[in-house]
């Protein structure tokens, strides 16, 4: 451990002349105690300035592309103010500076969220089990134990308490951050651009902090393969019995309600059931919890009338809960100061007289800050609510579709507010004509934001009338899911090292983020098997490891029991809930830093180069919605790693595209001769919208490209991008030429083919270099 | 504003510069008659779309040969339409084309200079309203036409909001002026 408290004291309890105290902690001061031998780099604890070169190296070849909202800004009380074009407003702003000023809002938010996050967690597991908790993400399979805290920070955590000094860092990154977007500081988009890659690489290491904290904690698996598989879907559940939902990010009240059960014999009695990460999470404490499914299953699985009780702590909850909740006659308990809900603060009264106001309908719902007690109150309130509730539900009945189809002023102001543009209407006037199947072909489609019910003029409950068309479907809904595994196992990084900077393993496809998709979850499924047959490594967290994991083959069987859960070629690899991201990106930093010996500590540059010019890895987030998926992203981007999004992710309003045209953008140094060598547009895009999967697919085997592949392993790379693109777009790809270096690069079976492109374009051969962007890494210079 | 040319999903109110709309199709066949460099880019829902007796491809190539342009598909049509015999398309994902088109310097796909008129047709809502705010704001000599069927407000032309029928009958309007 690198930091300890000079004085530190604890006491639990103490009674004197002047009163009583109880749990007083003091903690005065500092001091660093070193333990680690690695030599510390340039930059520990990077303030917002430290790594600015890096990024304007990154922003030089991947070009901001701005797509403005609208032609405004409302930020303060000068405006509104148009920005259209070349204006500027009332503080000098342009449009560029202020589409960045907002990215990079909705990246501090992000982070903000993760951060604050972590503080609580961490805060909760102190408290619970001591600052002197060991940190232990996987025992002696991972001595790499924090890689993005080890690389940021330039420290070792060990306990739960050296964590608290990261955060206090992290905190106070933000707030500079922040203090950026006010009116009259920054006013370079590319210095806005900077500090949105800075929020990004602080948010993965709150995520990591998170993460590895109720790990270590929590007893989640440690950085197990062959993790348990869990229930997912919404036809697992046994209605049978009482029904707990929770719902959002953050464990603790869901473990509480685990243990609560356990230790009063009541488990297996009672379902404890879960959406959005909070549900991964609590899986990964006891793997007989069940997964409802992503975050866009709210309002069908609440409507549905199963949860009998509603327990909800924070991030990515609607806001309507309490009233969905109040439609089925389900208690709500807040868990979270983050999202207090109007309920009436509990905290410190008696569960049984909680218990009793929630039973007997007097109050609707509770704030209760502790999770111990919330955990007390929602089971006890189960049992109780069950048998009156009866799984009273919100779901019409068919006569109730058909009356309010007859009348439906088809006016369309359903399908206008639909994220998806999907004919609402039209399916209703199906259901006039006595068949629910139009109304029921929505559903997988439906991302179940229920604007439609909201811009219906005549109050139709909508989003309702799809959920009951497709009912047959959702008791359907039965599937398996590989828990959370965590952390990435350092002799697992060993073994594939080697195969993946070489090019041999073509790639790392990490499939993350929220479930706001163009057309339904299968298609995040479907690239995630294709990649898996092709022999990358498919990595998966938070509603996209859901949205894999509801998809069946012919045989019955989802992917997770398909493909082995093994960070190694073919494998599919749950990692678990949004804070678990983190591994994906330590699993790049160790690649860099156990498989290349590349020093870590406080030595961001130089990795980030590292996984730039040869981790060959991508993240797709094809239903990101929220602003940490945006800070999430931003970590990736300036580690060097390309983030594909789905088309609802151009609403970020910002590309970061590079030039495959502009031969002058792709030049690296030579770390052997310090020569400046073209290498293609590797990786061509560092932040890309598709507009379809097909077009996505391909992009990610052309973003897995990276100037250090090996001959074998561009040719493995160009075999797969050359083949999707062929199947996909019905020919050969325009651009082969600039991704072959030597005649060697070209696979085998296409050899005829690609020979033919490069006499058609003129192709040179090129030298495959020791690329880096970093003159300092030149280890001789030319003429030398 | 009417209807017609309120922003088809309904949260999309762009700010003070919105599209005109094109009440008269020959407005269209002017603007590209008029135009020194025009391009027209399709995006992937023209396979999907049923118009007439064939898809919104059928119209586009008829658009395309009628005026002589130069065409850019998102990648995964392309085989649309060189199955129709049209092969001079350029595969290119949107984001692309639109960067391109936000870069004076950029010499377009023939060598002639940055282009004046880009027509747009085949895309998802969102998607068209996004690409066109960023042409708007970022290249701000170039003139966009949005040729779908919904109101498009951050294009300088677009169609109102109006039904197929209506859309496919300014679509053969247009090409009718163009030959």
């Amino acid at each position: 451990m690198s930091f300890k408290k000079d004085i530190h004291v604890r006491i639990g309890e103490i009674k004197s002349d002047i009163g009583f105290l109880k749990d007083l902690e003091i903690s005065i001061g500092k001091i660093i105690e070193e333990e680690w031998a690695e030599e510390a780099g340039p930059t520990p604890f990077p303030s917002i300035v430290d790594l600015r070169d890096w990024d304007l190296k990154l922003l030089q070849r991947y070009k901001p592309f701005y797509m403005p909202f609208c032609d405004l800004c409302c930020l303060c009380t000068f405006g509104k103010c148009d920005l259209t074009g070349d204006k500027r407003g009332a503080c000098g702003l342009n449009m560029a500076g202020q589409q960045s000023r907002i990215v990079l809002l909705a990246c501090c938010i992000g982070a903000a969220t993760h951060i604050s996050h972590a503080r609580h967690l961490i805060d909760h597991l102190i408290k619970k089990f001591g600052r002197d908790h060991p940190i232990d993400v996987g025992g002696l399979n991972v001595e790499v134990e924090a890689p993005v805290t080890r690389l940021v920070c330039g420290i070792k955590p060990k306990t739960l308490g050296d964590l608290e000094d990261v955060l206090g860092y992290l905190e106070r990154e933000l707030t500079r951050l922040l203090a950026a977007t006010h009116t009259g500081q920054e006013e370079s988009n590319l210095d806005f651009e900077s500090k949105v890659f800075h929020a990004g690489m602080i948010d993965h290491v709150g995520l990591e902090i998170a993460d590895i904290a109720q790990i270590s904690a929590l007893g989640f698996p440690r950085a197990e393969p062959e993790a348990p598989l869990a229930d997912i879907g919404l036809g697992v559940v046994d209605y049978a019995k009482p029904v707990i939902l929770v719902i959002g990010h953050n464990v603790p009240p869901a473990a509480e309600i685990v243990d609560y059960l356990m230790k009063n014999g009541l488990y297996g009695g009672v379902e404890v059931t879960g959406l959005c990460c909070t549900a991964h999470d609590v899986t990964r404490y006891n793997p007989k919890a069940k997964i409802i499914g992503p975050i866009s299953w709210q309002l069908r699985f609440i409507r549905s009338g199963v949860a009998d009780v509603v327990v909800v702590d924070e991030q990515c909850i609607r806001a309507d809960m309490l009233i969905e909740a109040q439609k089925i006659k389900a208690p709500v308990i807040a868990t979270s100061d983050v999202n207090c809900m109007g309920l009436p603060n509990r905290t410190r009264d008696e569960a049984d007289r909680i218990v009793e106001d929630l039973v007997s309908g007097r109050q609707q719902g509770a704030l209760i800050l502790n999770p111990a007690k919330a955990a007390e109150v929602a089971v006890k309130t189960a049992l109780l609510v069950a048998p009156r509730r009866m799984k009273f539900k919100a779901l019409p009945d068919v006569s109730d579709i058909i009356e309010g189809a007859r009348n439906c002023r088809k006016c369309d102001e359903c399908r206008r507010a639909c994220l998806n543009d999907l004919p609402i209407r039209e399916a209703l006037a199906k259901a006039l004509e006595g068949s629910l199947d139009a109304l029921a072909s929505l559903y997988d489609e439906c991302v179940g934001c229920a604007r439609c019910e909201s811009a219906c003029p005549i109050n139709l409950p909508l989003h309702s009338f799809i959920v009951r068309a497709a009912e047959r479907r959702l008791k359907e809904e039965k599937y398996k899911i590989r828990v959370g595994r965590g952390a990435i196992q350092d002799v697992e990084i060993r073994n594939v090292g080697s195969p993946i900077v070489l090019g041999e393993i073509p790639g790392v496809v990490a499939f993350v983020g929220c479930a706001n998709y163009p057309r339904g979850g299968a298609e995040v499924a479907e690239m995630a098997v294709e990649f898996a047959k092709r022999r990358y490594i498919v990595v998966a967290s938070g509603c996209a490891a859901m949205s894999i994991a509801m998809y069946k083959d012919e045989e019955g069987k989802s992917p997770y029991e398909i493909f082995p859960g093994v960070f190694d070629a073919g494998g599919i690899v749950n990692v678990g809930s949004c804070v678990a991201n983190a591994h994906i990106a330590g699993a790049a930093i160790k690649i860099a830093s156990i498989f290349a010996k590349r020093r870590l500590r406080g030595n961001y540059e130089e990795i980030a180069d590292y996984i730039l010019n040869r981790v060959g890895a991508v993240g797709v987030a094809w239903g990101a919605m929220s602003q940490k998926a945006a800070a999430i992203a931003s970590g990736f981007w300036r580690l060097g790693v390309p983030v594909i999004v789905g088309p609802h992710g151009l609403k970020y309003r910002r590309m970061l595209l590079g030039r495959k045209d502009k031969p002058e953008d792709w030049y690296v140094y030579d770390a052997r001769t310090g020569e400046k060598v073209y290498i293609g547009p590797a990786p061509e895009h560092l932040f890309y919208a598709a507009e379809t999967k097909e077009e996505a697919m391909v992009m990610i085997a052309k973003l897995c490209i990276r100037p250090n592949d090996t001959t074998k392993g561009r040719s493995i790379k160009l075999s797969h991008y050359i083949d999707l693109y062929k199947r996909f777009f019905g020919s050969m790809p325009d651009d082969i030429h600039l991704f072959v270096r030597t005649l060697a690069d070209i696979p085998i079976t296409m050899r005829d083919e690609v020979i033919k492109v490069l006499e058609e374009k003129g192709w040179k051969e090129n030298i495959i270099p020791d690329p880096t962007l970093l003159p300092r890494l030149v280890r001789r210079r030319a003429g030398e | 504003m009417s209807e017609m040319s309120a922003a088809w999903q309904t949260a999309e109110i762009p700010g003070p510069k919105k599209a005109l709309a094109i009440t008269n199709p020959q407005i269209v066949s002017a603007l590209v008659k008029r135009s020194k460099n025009p391009i027209l880019i399709v995006g992937h829902r023209a396979a999907e779309i049923k118009l007439g007796n064939g898809t919104l491809v059928d119209y586009v190539i008829r658009l395309a040969e009628a005026a002589g342009l130069p065409v850019v598909s998102a990648p995964s049509i392309m085989g649309e339409f060189i199955k129709r015999g049209f092969t001079r398309v350029i595969g290119m994902p949107l984001v692309d084309i639109a960067n391109r088109l936000t870069d004076p310097g950029w010499m377009g796909f023939d060598g002639k200079g940055i282009y004046d008129l880009a027509l747009f047709i085949g895309f998802k809502y969102y998607v068209g309203w996004l690409i066109l705010s960023g042409l708007k704001h970022f290249s701000q000599d170039l003139k966009t036409v949005s040729l779908d069927m919904y109101y498009q407000p951050h294009a300088s032309w677009s169609f109102p909001n109006i039904s197929q029928d209506e859309w496919k009958k300014n679509l053969e309007a247009i090409i009718g002026g163009l030959g």
